[in-house]
């Protein structure tokens, strides 16, 4: 703000005011439904999960396995090549512990651990890896350490639906 | 390497804003009006100067207005005029101000106005749910991960790398706050201490409530001028000498999160323009995007201010505060004047142009601040913006 300015426009409000009804209000609930195709490339991920397995892409160019897969290679900026499956192992790359759901407002009963999981393959690019986003379990939230070696832990076959969350989560091995 | 054949010299010649609160009456509408005023007025002009408009706003799930750049054209003065609008998330309010400095280089335009706003508050719960829809909708969405998550990811991976202590990261919100004590319109200027923001809610480890900045309401604007017209609405026009901006693959998963390529290279494109080599330096003030306080020192590194993990080091000798050596957001960034996302970042060089201009009051940087930059951040944590501006 500059010193030459000295009215400064706006009003602020407290959620009060919204609530009470002080200033007049309008709402919509907003209740749009979609259905998305997973696509070619995590089509088939999805499937394999659904089977116990991780499948990636290979670029044979970058030599990357490219885990989530993809039917091109950004980097390369060509089609992937084959596909191929890999161990449901990796280590944790990096990790938090959340206390808040999904919301942003809505406080978990127990802090829940989340991890970016690095999978056991191997690196060609220096700064790129194959893995995913998942949660941690079987471990205290404390014990968590970086560089920590964890396995998938799997739902029963009976309750695989095809999702990401058919890898119930991942603890140390 | 890239050229920068420019056909003309642009300047930075007038800047506004509202108030930035969690929740303002005003509608988008009305806010977009009073911070163009603001800075029509500020340049001595009027609507009808102007050639073209730029509008910068990010995702449209905030206030529930679709294709929400068309609902504010006739109040930004858009109406009958070229209008484009930039949607880049988090650098909105950077980005959006190299489409307008672009428009009027090309010869496109003399006078072009930029102005970027975010009303947040109509969302419930609360904003941040908004965020779980910029994520992969197949293999991410379904894990309930919302913004705080990476966030804490991103934070925790640097933390790690370079042994750094959240004590020396929560200095960055003391700094902020209470630097936005001096700042008008500020939403959540405070004295607060390292051991309030250690002691803060925990969100999602290692990021506490006092490591976050606010939801917000607020808009700002900057008027773009070419150099012969620059001339003669100011004798202290601010000449934009330097813009970059630069994406990262939207596979944030896949990448070390320690050290932010992208503000890297947004910032090598900008100083090769503005022919500037140590950018420590040559540039005299600083407007970091600080969303969380970590990202002030993730970007201070990335932006080659200093080397990788040596960010607190310099916010602990105070280089970067006011009457340091490297002055940081001075107008107390998002931390503490508020986050309303593209109009945050467009604060940034509202106080800059500010700033430059000598006119930043209190806020004032103590250094003889000619050269000055503006860097906001964001999509999916995966791009920046930088813009160097000089009297």
């Amino acid at each position: 703000m500059s010193v030459k300015i000295s009215k400064y426009p706006g009003v602020g409000l407290k959620e009060e005011d919204i609530k009470g009804k002080k200033v007049l209000t309008t709402v919509w609930p907003c209740n749009l439904k979609y259905s998305w195709s997973a696509g070619v490339a995590v089509g088939r991920f999805l499937t394999e999960l659904k089977n116990g397995k991780i499948i990636g892409r290979v670029c044979k160019k970058c030599g990357r396995i490219l885990i989530p897969p993809r039917m091109y290679c950004e980097w390369c900026w060509k089609p992937t090549d084959e596909w191929v499956y890999v161990k449901d192992t990796g280590t944790i790359n990096t990790y938090a512990i959340t206390h808040l759901a999904t919301d942003g407002v809505t406080r978990l009963k127990e802090p829940m651990p989340i991890a970016v999981i690095q999978l056991d393959v191997p690196a060609k690019l220096p700064r790129f890896f194959a893995g995913f986003l998942h949660y941690l379990g079987e471990v205290k939230p404390e014990d968590v350490k970086f560089g920590m070696k964890v396995k998938a832990v799997w739902k029963p076959p009976e309750e695989r639906i095809g999702s990401i969350t058919d890898i119930k989560y991942f603890k140390p091995v | 390497m890239m050229h920068f054949p420019i056909k003309r010299r642009v300047a930075v010649v007038g800047a506004g804003m509202t108030l930035y609160r969690r929740r303002l009456q005003e509608t988008t509408k009305e806010m977009v009006f009073h911070a163009v005023k603001m800075a029509l007025d500020s340049a001595g002009l009027t609507i009808k100067d102007v050639d073209a408009v730029v509008g910068g706003s990010a995702p449209d799930l905030f206030d529930g207005i679709h294709m929400k750049g068309e609902n504010v054209i006739t109040e930004a003065g858009g109406a009958l005029k070229p209008y484009l609008r930039n949607f880049t998330g988090g650098t909105t309010g950077v980005s959006q101000q190299i489409n307008a400095w672009s428009i009027v280089a090309s010869g496109l335009a003399d006078v072009c106005i930029s102005v970027s706003w975010e009303k947040m508050s109509p969302c419930h719960p609360h904003p941040q749910y908004a965020f779980w829809t910029i994520f992969d909708r197949i293999i991410e969405r379904p894990l309930g991960v919302n913004l705080v998550w990476i966030f804490a990811l991103e934070m925790n991976r640097y933390m790690h790398k370079h042994n750094i202590k959240k004590e020396d990261i929560a200095l960055v919100a003391v700094k902020n706050k209470a630097n936005a004590l001096d700042h008008p319109c500020a939403q959540l200027p405070a004295k607060i201490t390292v051991e309030d923001v250690l002691n803060s809610p925990v969100m999602c480890w290692p990021v506490q409530r006092l490591d976050i900045s606010p939801p917000s309401d607020g808009a700002s604007a900057v008027i773009f001028a070419s150099e012969d017209v620059a001339k003669k609405i100011t004798d202290t026009p601010v000449w934009v000498i330097g813009v970059g901006r630069c994406e990262d693959t939207t596979y944030w998963m896949n990448r070390d999160l320690y050290f932010p390529y992208y503000a890297y290279y947004a910032g090598q494109q900008a100083y090769s323009m503005a022919h500037i080599h140590n950018p420590r330096k040559e540039i005299d003030v600083f407007e970091i995007y600080d969303p969380f306080d970590y990202k002030e020192l993730h970007h201070m590194e990335g932006l080659r201010l200093c080397g990788k993990g040596e960010a607190p080091k310099l916010t602990r000798e105070g280089v970067t505060q006011r009457d340091g050596d490297m002055p940081v957001n001075p107008s107390g960034g998002l931390m503490g004047v508020g986050n309303p996302i593209a109009a945050g970042g467009g604060m940034k060089v509202c106080e800059i142009f500010w700033q430059l201009r000598k006119e930043a009051g209190k806020r004032q940087v103590k250094k003889d601040a000619t050269v000055g930059l503006a860097h906001a951040w964001g999509e999916l944590m995966q791009g920046s913006s930088v813009l160097i501006m000089k009297v």
